[in-house]
């Protein structure tokens, strides 16, 4: 009895032995990553997976910290010398990581390859090229930007480039980078291997400029089913995760063995109107009799969002998870309104609105939205759904894959609006600042600067576009915010050319004794993943 | 027979000539690929850019025109999302999913026979009535929920094996295999578990079934009147009888394993190609798409073949030859 009793204890520990990952060395950090990026050249596609990633093996002139404020990274400092003229200085002695030093002639190179790249699946044209800029080495370790306009978000720009090494030449693109014989960078990490779905291997690099990381190896494996990854983390065979899902939120803070570090991102969660068509897709009387598009009534949008209980929904349908928006950007960005609040719910006031607006007996509608690709995006658009069909607006929810979602809603401008007439989207401003959303949401359509791109309701307000240009051409940072909030006013918080609902807060879970820096940008940084 | 062989594989050109249309022709009617790749910001000039790079700007029926004169080349087109060719993407991805199919092919084959044999040869026993039993939950519960409950018990309570991924690797010929080493076990055991637990179940059903029908035939009577061991009519007389529908079967789900073992792939993060159509599908990478169809048609033509060959050479009664002609 007692034999067998030890035999079986032995043969638990050898199993257990074997279960043991090999990466349990302090030193190494194994990253559960929801999503993987689709290649290592940080000119390839400007996607969050990808940014991430190019973030742990390149640098940028100008770094982004984790609430996206701007901060010195290859170049030192960086100052306007005359109106259309922005003069960097860079650092001097960083190294690549293939040893070769870093200067003037890098930048010149990056900025010439960026808008160039023959297979780029969205390149960083619009902010390498964007304003027309014009790039002139004036020593090795001095560069001049001019522009024909005067340019304020020059910095903000360049923090989205990453440097590439001018050595690999004219003719190298993702193929080499992702093998990884050119994805040399100055970044804290060094790519060791990248094996698609499998694992991206990472390690330090000693000669780093700023501070060095804690890990000096990091594995990254992409583990797309949420419940996986985090059987992962509990199961010990990763450190740490990103994408926590809502539903696990509550269980999780029990759980002693993990930590969760939680933070408010970029992105706004809102709903389209159409503000252009006479006739309103998807909108009728309630006897299915045409009527004309009532979202053109400020109105019946501000009755849209005084319906609309953001507590309940982020309370019952987001476990907690989400903070109500009233305008574009969360609390502690350049550039956002002091005066927006989000809207009190009030169904009272919304169905007096409704009344005063022609509308006594409200109407009929159909709300769009994905269903993978936000947050709980099909159970907010169905809650939202149910909200306004309590003060007459009596609305359906249609929720369909983003895949198909997009095409549907793909914006045409006057000529090819898009096909829904009330829609649930959200947008995450990469830049940190109001102004990529206020450019591409609510300026008025206009394909020749490039305005309105995502403008899906075709809300106009010239005023707006005015106050907006002026903002894009105030190269003194408090006036620029001045301006980008009274366009934010006149747009968001006069008109509702959108109604905001909620900002997302992202989730990390790590293993006890680690957290993380949690970042507005949303990205998942093995530099931002310290002990204690 | 090389006739034979000759004439299936010119038959299969034709069905992956007829299928690379109607696979063409009906991933470009689902979504936008351009919508789905470029970034929110992106403006109208860089959009266009973006399309003309994928070959987008040109009507469906030039693409297809364009595709079928590259494949003949060789060339499947470039992935969409990661830009390399299509076919050396799936083919990347090939090792991985052959290697959980064969294994859990094996494993239903070890587990399933010696069941179904058991339970053929004493239905009444208890053990025999579980074992069926059992099989009628391999057949009914769902795989996502198995494979999940498999990591929370192995995995997260007893932390006996790896929850996720695939362990290390060790090159035989040029492929990466993770069978051969101890990490690599422990990595293939529960995926192909769970892969394996549908077969499991069909081979001990289909076997249990062909035993109970053989043990009263004049044979295995005669084997036992000329006094041979047990052991020697169950494993030599009995199980020659029983293979046949075994292996047609086990053939054909074979197939089905490496085109379909998207569910577990994804539980269990394996790096194969069912995991890659799956996301492929989700960001309408139409390249591969299209590509990964063309090689599982192929891969279902070969399969077909070998159990037609297998067939003649485990049943001498079968006689490989065309109906027509």
């Amino acid at each position: 009895m007692y034999f067998k009793k030890t035999l079986a204890v032995g043969a638990l520990a050898a199993m257990t032995a074997i279960s043991v990952p090999l990466s349990a060395s302090a030193e190494t950090l194994t990253i559960g990553l929801g999503s993987e990026p689709t290649s290592i050249d940080p000119h390839y596609h400007n996607l969050g997976p990808n940014n991430q990633i190019a973030q742990h093996i390149f640098s940028r002139l100008v770094e982004q910290d984790d609430k996206q404020r701007l901060m010195p990274g290859l170049a030192e400092s960086w100052k306007a010398i005359n109106d259309t003229t922005w003069e960097f200085k860079l650092r001097k002695g960083v190294k690549f990581h293939d040893g070769s030093d870093f200067n003037a002639d890098d930048v010149i190179f990056t900025m010439k390859r960026a808008p160039a790249h023959p297979n780029a699946r969205s390149s960083f044209a619009l902010y390498s090229q964007g304003g027309g800029k014009e790039y002139k080495k004036i020593d090795d370790y001095t560069i001049q930007v001019t522009t024909p306009e005067p340019y304020p978000l020059m910095a903000t720009d360049l923090s989205t480039v990453h440097i590439v090494s001018n050595e690999i030449g004219d003719a190298t693109w993702e193929g080499e980078f992702n093998n990884g014989n050119a994805a040399i960078g100055t970044g804290p990490y060094k790519l060791v291997k990248w094996v698609k779905g499998e694992v991206l291997e990472m390690d330090v690099n000693e000669n780093y400029y700023g501070e060095k990381p804690a890990w000096s190896k990091v594995m990254m494996k992409p583990i797309d089913s949420a419940p996986s990854r985090l059987a992962a983390l509990l199961s010990g065979d990763v450190d740490f995760i990103d994408n926590v899902p809502t539903t696990d939120i509550a269980r999780l803070k029990k759980e002693p063995s993990v930590a969760l570090s939680q933070g408010v991102s970029n992105r706004v969660i809102y709903l389209h109107l159409d503000q252009f068509r006479d006739v309103a897709p998807y909108t009728t009387a309630k006897d299915g009799s045409e009527i004309k598009n009532p979202f053109k009534d400020v109105r019946v949008r501000r009755a849209i969002s005084k319906a609309i209980n953001r507590d309940l929904i982020i309370d019952r349908v987001m476990e907690g998870v989400a903070i109500k928006a009233g305008q574009l950007l969360p609390d502690g960005f350049f550039g956002r309104s002091d005066k927006l609040k989000p809207e009190e719910y009030d169904p009272e006031g919304a169905k007096k609105l409704l009344v005063e607006a022609g509308y006594p007996d409200g109407f009929k509608t159909v709300l769009f939205g994905p269903n993978d690709r936000y947050i709980n995006d099909a159970k907010i658009v169905e809650a939202i759904s149910q909200m306004l069909s309590r003060i007459g607006i009596d609305t359906t929810p249609e929720t369909m894959p983003k895949s198909v979602f997009f095409k549907r809603g793909k914006n045409g401008g006057p000529d090819k609006p898009v096909e829904y007439g009330f829609m649930l989207v959200g947008w995450g401003s990469g830049t940190g600042e109001p102004s990529s959303p206020l450019k591409s949401l609510l300026a008025t359509y206009n394909k020749a600067k490039g305005y309105g791109s995502s403008n899906r309701g075709l809300y106009s307000n010239p005023k707006m576009v005015e106050v907006l240009e002026k903002a894009l051409a105030t190269v003194d940072d408090d006036k620029r915010a001045a301006l980008l909030a009274e366009a934010t006013e006149i747009s968001v918080g006069q008109d509702l050319g959108i109604i905001p609902l909620h900002y997302q807060v992202n989730t990390w879970a790590a293993k006890k004794g680690l957290k993380y820096i949690p970042r507005t940008d949303e990205r998942t940084l093995a530099m931002g993943v310290v002990k204690g | 027979m090389t006739v034979f062989i000759i004439r299936r594989i010119l038959q299969s050109v034709v069905v992956l000539f007829v299928m690379s249309f109607l696979v063409f022709s009906s991933v470009n009617l689902v979504g936008d690929p351009v919508e789905m790749m470029v970034s929110d910001e992106a403006d109208q000039a860089e959009r266009d850019r973006v399309i003309k790079s994928m070959g987008l700007d040109k009507p469906w029926y030039t693409q297809y025109g364009l595709f079928v004169v590259n494949a003949f080349k060789g060339d499947l087109g470039n992935s969409f999302v990661y830009g390399e060719p299509a076919l050396q993407i799936i083919v990347a991805r090939m090792p991985a999913t052959f290697e959980l199919a064969l294994v859990s092919l094996f494993m239903s084959v070890v587990i399933g026979i010696p069941l179904g044999v058991w339970a053929g040869l004493f239905p009444d026993k208890i053990s025999s009535k579980i074992v069926m039993s059992g099989s009628i939950l391999g057949f009914s519960l769902p795989t996502f929920w198995v494979g999940l409950m498999m990591i929370m018990v192995f995995a997260v309570m007893l932390g006996w094996l790896p929850s996720t991924g695939r362990g290390d690797t060790v090159e035989i010929l040029g492929i990466d295999v993770s069978f051969l080493s101890a990490d690599g076990l422990s990595h293939l055991f529960l995926p192909a578990l769970n892969l394996a637990l549908f077969n499991t179940s069909l081979v001990i059903r289909l076997t249990r079934a062909g035993v109970r029908e053989a043990v009263h035939q004049d044979y295995i009577k005669f084997a036992r009147a000329k006094g041979l061991s047990n052991t020697r009519v169950i494993m030599v007389h009995l199980m020659k009888n029983i293979m046949i529908p075994v292996v047609t079967v086990l053939g054909l789900e074979f197939g089905g394993l490496i085109a379909f073992s998207v569910v577990t792939e994804t539980v269990f993060a394996w790096p194969g190609m069912g995991k890659l159509i799956i996301d492929s599908i989700q960001s309408l990478d139409r390249p591969i798409i299209v590509a990964y169809l063309m090689i599982i048609v192929f891969v279902f033509v070969i399969i077909n073949l070998v159990v037609d060959v297998l067939y003649s050479i485990l049943d001498p009664r079968v006689r490989l030859q065309d109906v027509s002609s």
